[in-house]
């Protein structure tokens, strides 16, 4: 589905906004989902946020979105798994050095920070590493707690 | 070169204010001088004589040397291992931690470990892919990438803890190094990434080989008007090409590698090709010196390095400076 992740890369603008504005909504019905329960809603919540961004953006469903400050491009897809930027591997035409067939995942999600604007808060963010014990969690309610400041 | 409050030689010094490790190289660098590093070659072998043999290839021509960790995902001896050798002779290393083959806690205990030894340097790396090397049914590991791991050793010797959070009773007294490469797409992203490795820690950085002085002169320019030329000392990589043939076969087989049709043509035409490529090399350093921001040259001469001598002496980039070494 590489066709729709680079669609996903060259609209990373407004799929962006939608990105955040469905964060504040998740925000604003924070009461509601601690009163059902952020843990009894995470399993649902990740079988949505599987399909719906394993469709736009071949999203390996790590539990820690980066998308919002990677152009929308999941940098999951990159074969060292790497969140802070392209290796020195990139093939001239801009394919990865791994995997030839496949545009570096760091091209395209330059790119769609471009398209993005404000690098310093986007692209530029250390992306702290990976915690595998969230692999599969729902990335969206970690979100919500997390600019909420809420466990 | 000597400094006066050297206390036994080779050993390490004592840290001025304002620095970071007790190494030599961050000294050259700090006091304005142009400073040189070279590759060492690891061996396939445990027999110390080996490296200590590659290592005196270099004696007197260079600030400090890197020793690589399973460059191109081949096994060799490891980069621990090397600086384990050479530290106990007086060498200056800069170890290089590729993020491939472990995990955050084996790189911990080898930051340790390496400090422990006499490590001054340390060069953290994304590393190549397993694809590349003579494993390539391995499990790759990229459990941090080059940008956390710098983060994690700054934590390392700064805060004086480890990633968990968990104390250090003395920390790593280390100069942290990265890796660049100005010649692979995305060439204007190129100069951002290097502003956040030094965001992340990055005190010294390496480049990939350069052939193409118009592209790095390009990405420095960038870099002057970030002003990262001030806060990152810049080291381009050079070496010698062996051949027009080998030329071709990097530029084909080794990933980020960019050599411009240009060299290639200029080495074969030439009668002695092995002569012309340590020409070329000569000619991209009296260039790349010229450059401003620019902090020394990292000669990377694979199965080539007793011309280092050579290059370094044509070229007398050290001036009157002789870089410590044993034996003198």
């Amino acid at each position: 589905m590489r066709r729709v992740r680079h669609w996903s890369v060259n609209n990373a603008r407004w799929l962006r906004w939608v990105y955040l504005g469905l964060e504040s909504c998740l925000v604003m019905v924070h009461p509601l989902l601690r009163r059902l329960g952020y843990q009894r809603l995470d399993a649902g919540f990740a079988r949505v946020e599987k399909l719906i961004k394993g469709f736009l953006f071949d999203s390996q469903s790590c539990g820690q979105c980066t998308l919002g400050e990677t152009g929308m491009a999941c940098p999951m897809n990159c074969p060292k798994t790497l969140r802070n930027g392209p290796c020195g591997g990139v093939r001239s035409n801009g394919h990865c050095e791994i995997d030839p067939g496949m545009l570096c995942v760091w091209v395209a999600s330059w790119q769609g920070s471009q398209r993005i604007g404000a690098p310093e808060s986007t692209i530029q963010v250390i992306q702290p590493p990976v915690d595998v014990r969230l692999k599969g969690s729902s990335a969206w309610l970690r979100a919500v707690r997390k600019r909420l400041g809420v466990d | 070169m000597l400094f006066d409050d050297e206390p036994l030689a080779g050993e390490n010094l004592p840290i001025l204010p304002g620095h970071d490790s007790p190494g030599r190289f961050e000294r050259v660098l700090r006091a304005g001088q142009f400073a040189v590093t070279a590759e060492i070659a690891p061996p396939d072998s445990a027999d110390p004589q080996e490296v200590y043999a590659r290592a005196a290839l270099f004696d007197g021509y260079v600030d400090a040397i890197n020793a690589t960790d399973g460059s191109g995902a081949n096994c060799h001896m490891s980069s621990v291992g090397m600086c384990a050798l050479l530290t106990r002779r007086g060498y200056s290393m800069i170890m290089q931690i590729s993020c491939r083959d472990k995990n955050r806690i084996a790189m911990q205990g080898d930051v340790l470990g390496a400090s422990a030894m006499g490590v001054s340097n340390i060069l953290c790396l994304t590393g190549d892919g397993v694809q590349s090397g003579d494993h390539p049914e391995a499990k790759p590991v990229f459990d941090m990438d080059c940008m956390t791991s710098l983060q994690m050793l700054k934590g390392m010797r700064d805060q004086g803890q480890f990633l968990s959070g968990r104390k250090i009773s003395s920390p790593p007294q280390v100069f942290l190094g990265a890796a660049a490469n100005p010649f692979a797409p995305p060439f204007d992203y190129r100069p951002l990434r290097l502003a956040k490795k030094v965001a992340a820690g990055a005190q010294f950085v390496q480049t990939q080989y350069c052939f193409d002085i118009p592209m790095l002169k390009d990405y420095m320019a960038k870099v002057r008007d970030m002003g990262l030329h001030k806060q990152v000392f810049i080291l381009p990589g050079v070496g010698p090409l062996a051949s027009a043939k080998s030329a071709e076969w990097i530029r084909n087989n080794v990933a980020g590698v960019h050599i411009p049709d240009a060299i290639i043509k200029r080495l074969s035409g030439a009668e002695d090709q092995q002569q012309e490529g340590v020409n070329i090399c000569i000619d991209m350093i009296n260039e790349i010196r010229e450059i401003e921001g620019v902090s020394g040259v990292h000669i990377m001469a694979y199965r080539q390095e007793q011309r280092i001598a050579e290059i370094v002496e044509k070229t007398q980039v050290l001036g009157a400076r002789t870089p410590w070494h044993p034996n003198r």
